[in-house]
């Protein structure tokens, strides 16, 4: 398939004129969902999708078109309508598809071939386990009400006029559920989920203690008392936040004097515990790739060192504005033009384990999970307020569970906040991974 | 898009190997979008995407398989992967005979997206862009989006449905960033409804940038949110989002079945105060939840769910409601041609009141008055949910007073329902909006008359 789509990419490339830059973004993916629930089938789909994105420049103005096809005839009537659409944009020196820059993509080897030889049996089998799994696992358990099988393979071509030429190959899978637990009164919900490159690698006891842990130990939380609390993030929440915080290390924001974090190259903005790199170049990370979306290798690069700035994400665009070179950090689907972002982010694992950060934080919160993290963060001012779930801890040890409670600070203030960094570093089906985090002086809001 | 004939034969290849119930979706959507950013036209972008899902129902499994491959080998191997899953079970099906059912449109498109030559669209975006930045130097940031989208589909299933929906809907929205002495702030507002470039014949783009600087102005001089439980006062069009969160989710079959819904079996029950009458309206001329069909083939319909505060009925979709017998309410959407429909909402809104909203102002001592809500979240099985509030001012002695910054609001949807106090008279639909739900996003839209909860939990950072 990588060779049908660098085919389909550069026949359109040999369509392009003299005057214009051409990228084209050529993808397929095969991907299976199974579902089940009460021990049958709910849904099986098997799905085939492919697409193409094409970029024209020309003059410094540039056009998008895509279609979800791989059909030459449609695709040379989409070339047409990016040059067609370059002619409406705005002139900008800086706009321009990337050029080879001489660093060669760490090779990874993302697909492993026991993923597609798996059986289909075999997948409903670890769907159906899991939902038992967790149905037996404890007698508050009162539901599942949704386990899924979900494995895909993906292969993507890019290819420019200035000479890029690469493509890939990718599959993994997951396992996930969510759980209903009820103890007569009270009802909660709890998820859990496994990730791996082949089925074998899923890890059904994990998942389903997981999403049937998180729902029965939230029975019968309340709200908590308001004020300024220590709280400790489970993993999950960590990886949520670390999502938002990468978005601000994005060259695009610098650049449009959007960062929280312009101008403090090489200052101190964290905690000395804190090192958070985004690498992609990681084989264990979910979104590990070996390109990024304008096709230069991607590579490992480290946004705070022990608590110092030490440097901002770029495409070729924001580099050429900026006057820096790219850091591979291209994001991007086929029908869109590329953005910056992280691609794999993670923070250094510390020492401790999350037990041993809870009997040192002594009297607070963990967090086990948060509800409207987006809609509350201002990724410009850095304010941030969340709904909240989780456990009290008193005395060095897990306590009541509470609700609807929200947390509130802002983005700058809890990275100078850290008071520890866990050491149990969870993979997860998301560009970030988590570990434990202690954070300070964090509003709580309850009764 | 495809003839009746191979319809039917791919039907009917959906059922060789048996099943209860087959249906073939085609989609043929073409989009085009165009964005101004920091006073350039980054680019503008179409799209085209076609192609058919084609699904097999036995008894409670579904099998499901899509094509962008639309000839009759395409069709015909994708209904042959949909019925894998059926394989040898369930009774031996007929195709019955497709009929066309005639679907009257919500509402007339005057002028088509594709008919509009491009540089008009551009040209609105740098009106916007210089309108917002005319409100004060203190815009820093503008950034404005037009999307247009065309999107033909036919729906046809073993029950001899046959029906097809053209619909269009543009889009327009403006955020700016406003810089003072204590930081950046962000404000944002837009429109959006199913018809085409006539929208700005109706809509004046001038007011809607001068609305999203204002909003970000206003902030700047914002205190913190506070924190703390307080009467919440939603001004009307602002808020719908809280009951599409609150209580509509919760109301949708798929969830109510497995239990997943705090309001499951409690039909018939007193659920909310008897101000509250909460109705879901895929009818609506013009407003942005609206269609002639759904994504199953059925009519949209007007679906009254609470009804003076008791629960009348939840929304179905096909699948849904074949199990129980009874009939869809219009309620079965999918994102596109590539995933299964689920029950999701329309046009959710409350019903007006009879209030004076100023008197509802006026008789709240302290509280904090929400004039636009942004995203927000549930979950469904507890009723807890979460979103955040982009344009918010504390009210002191009955009279709104300064503007606040970035917070939630949290609470309990049934709790809410039953906190609700006092209904204003002032009903207006809000914003165009986006639900997702599994992972799959369809528009919405949502309205509200100016109202009060006694008790809800703000989420601010000051002490």
């Amino acid at each position: 398939m990588e060779e049908k789509l660098l085919t389909t990419a550069d026949k359109i490339i040999a369509l392009g004129r003299e005057d214009e830059q051409i990228e084209i973004v050529a993808v397929h993916e095969q991907e299976t969902e199974i579902r089940v629930y009460e021990g049958e089938i709910e849904s099986f789909t098997a799905s085939e999708s492919q697409g193409v994105g094409i970029r024209v420049i020309q003059d410094g103005r540039q056009g998008m078109a895509y279609a979800g096809t791989l059909d030459d005839q449609i695709l040379k009537e989409t070339l047409i309508e990016a040059r067609d659409n370059s002619t409406f944009g705005t002139y900008d020196e800086f706009v321009a598809i990337a050029e080879p820059d001489g660093v060669q993509p760490v090779p990874l080897n993302l697909y492993n071939p026991k993923l597609s030889q798996f059986s289909t049996e075999d997948k409903i089998a670890l769907a159906k386990e899991l939902e038992k799994y967790i149905r037996s696992s404890d007698e508050r358990i009162v539901g599942v009400e949704s386990t899924e099988y979900v494995d895909s393979v993906s292969a993507s071509a890019i290819v420019t006029s200035s000479g890029i030429r690469r493509s890939s190959y990718e599959g993994g899978c997951y396992v996930a559920a969510s759980s209903l637990a009820s103890d007569g009164k009270d009802m909660q919900t709890g998820f859990g989920f496994s990730v791996g490159r082949n089925p074998e690698l899923l890890d059904i006891e994990k998942a389903g203690s997981q999403a049937s842990e998180r729902a029965t130990r939230l029975l019968g939380a309340k709200k908590a008392q308001s004020g300024r609390q220590t709280v400790i993030l489970d993993p999950y929440v960590t990886a949520q936040f670390l999502g938002i915080i990468g978005s601000t290390f994005s060259g695009e924001s610098l650049l449009k004097g959007r960062s929280l974090f312009a101008d403090r190259e090489g200052e101190q903005i964290a905690s000395k515990m804190l090192t958070l790199v985004d690498d992609p170049t990681d084989p264990e990370a979910f979104t590990a790739t070996e390109v990024d979306g304008e096709g230069l290798a991607s590579r490992k690069n480290i946004l705070i060192n022990k608590g110092f700035l030490e440097g901002f994400l770029h495409n070729s665009y924001t580099a050429r504005a900026l006057k820096t070179i790219s850091t591979g950090s291209a994001v991007r689907s086929y029908n869109s033009s590329p953005g910056v972002g992280a691609l794999a982010l993670s923070l250094v694992p510390g020492s401790e384990t999350q037990e041993q950060l809870i009997e040192g934080v002594g009297n607070g919160i963990l967090i086990q999970g948060v509800a409207g993290l987006h809609s509350g963060v201002n990724p410009i001012s850095g304010d941030f307020s969340a709904g909240a779930e989780g456990l009290q801890i008193r005395n060095g040890k897990l306590a009541e569970p509470v609700r609807e409670i929200t947390i509130a600070s802002t983005l700058q203030r809890m990275l100078l906040e850290v008071q520890g960094v866990g050491n149990d570093l969870e993979r997860l089906p998301m560009r970030s991974s988590g570990v434990s985090l202690v954070v300070g002086d964090v509003t709580v809001s309850g009764v | 898009m495809i003839d009746k004939e191979l319809i039917e034969q791919t039907l009917a290849e959906a059922v060789k190997n048996g099943g209860d119930f087959a249906e073939v979706f085609v989609e043929d959507k073409q989009s085009s979008s165009a964005y101004f950013d920091d006073g350039k036209v980054e680019e503008l972008t179409s799209g085209r995407d076609r192609g058919a899902g084609i699904r097999v129902v036995v008894g409670e499994t579904t099998g499901f398989a899509h094509t962008a491959d639309l000839t009759q080998q395409g069709l015909l191997a994708a209904a042959r992967s949909a019925s894998v899953a059926a394989q040898s079970k369930g009774k031996q099906t007929k195709v019955k005979k497709l009929t066309n059912a005639p679907t009257p449109s919500p509402n007339p498109v005057l002028m088509l997206p594709e008919n509009v030559e491009k540089i008009k669209k551009v040209e609105l975006l740098k009106r916007a862009d210089e309108m917002a930045r005319n409100q004060s130097n203190a815009i820093t940031q503008v950034s404005v989006r037009y999307g247009d989208s065309r999107r033909h589909i036919l729906v046809a299933n073993t029950d001899g449905v046959f029906a097809s929906d053209d619909q269009v809907r543009t889009l327009f929205s403006v955020a700016c960033v406003a810089t003072g002495d204590a930081g950046m702030q962000t404000g944002r507002e837009s429109t959006g409804r199913p018809i085409g470039f006539e929208l700005f014949n109706e809509y004046d783009v001038d007011e809607l940038a001068e609305r999203a600087a204002r909003r970000a102005l206003t902030k700047l001089n914002a205190r913190p949110a506070p924190s703390g439980t307080m009467p919440v006062v939603i001004g009307s069009g602002g808020g719908g989002v809280l009951f599409h969160e609150a209580c509509g989710h919760g109301l949708e079959a798929d969830l109510v079945k497995k239990q997943a819904s705090v309001f499951a079996g409690r039909v018939g029950e007193t659920v909310a105060n008897e101000l509250v009458t909460l109705i879901d309206d895929g009818t609506m001329s013009k407003e942005w939840g609206a269609f002639a069909i759904d994504d199953e083939g059925r009519p949209a319909q007007k679906n009254t769910l609470i009804e003076e505060g008791r629960l009348v009925d939840y929304m179905w979709d096909g699948l849904r409601s074949r199990s129980q017998g009874r009939s869809s309410t219009g309620n079965g959407r999918r994102q596109s041609y590539h995933v299964l429909p689920m029950v999701r909402m329309t046009n959710t809104y409350i019903a007006n009141g009879e209030t004076d909203p100023e008197d509802i102002i006026a008789d709240t001592s302290k509280g904090v008055y929400v004039a636009h809500l942004g995203g927000g979240q549930v979950n469904t099985a507890t009723g807890d949910f979460v979103f955040g509030m982009t344009e918010a001012y504390l009210i002191e002695n009955g009279e709104i007073t300064s503007p606040i910054r970035e917070g939630n609001l949290i609470g309990n949807g049934p709790e809410v329902l039953k906190q609700i106090d006092a209904l204003g008279n002032d009903f207006k639909m809000g914003s165009p909006g986006t639900c997702g739900k599994d992972g799959q996003g369809v528009p919405v839209g949502d309205g509200t008359p100016t109202l009060r909860v006694k008790s809800m939990t703000v989420g601010g950072t000051a002490a």
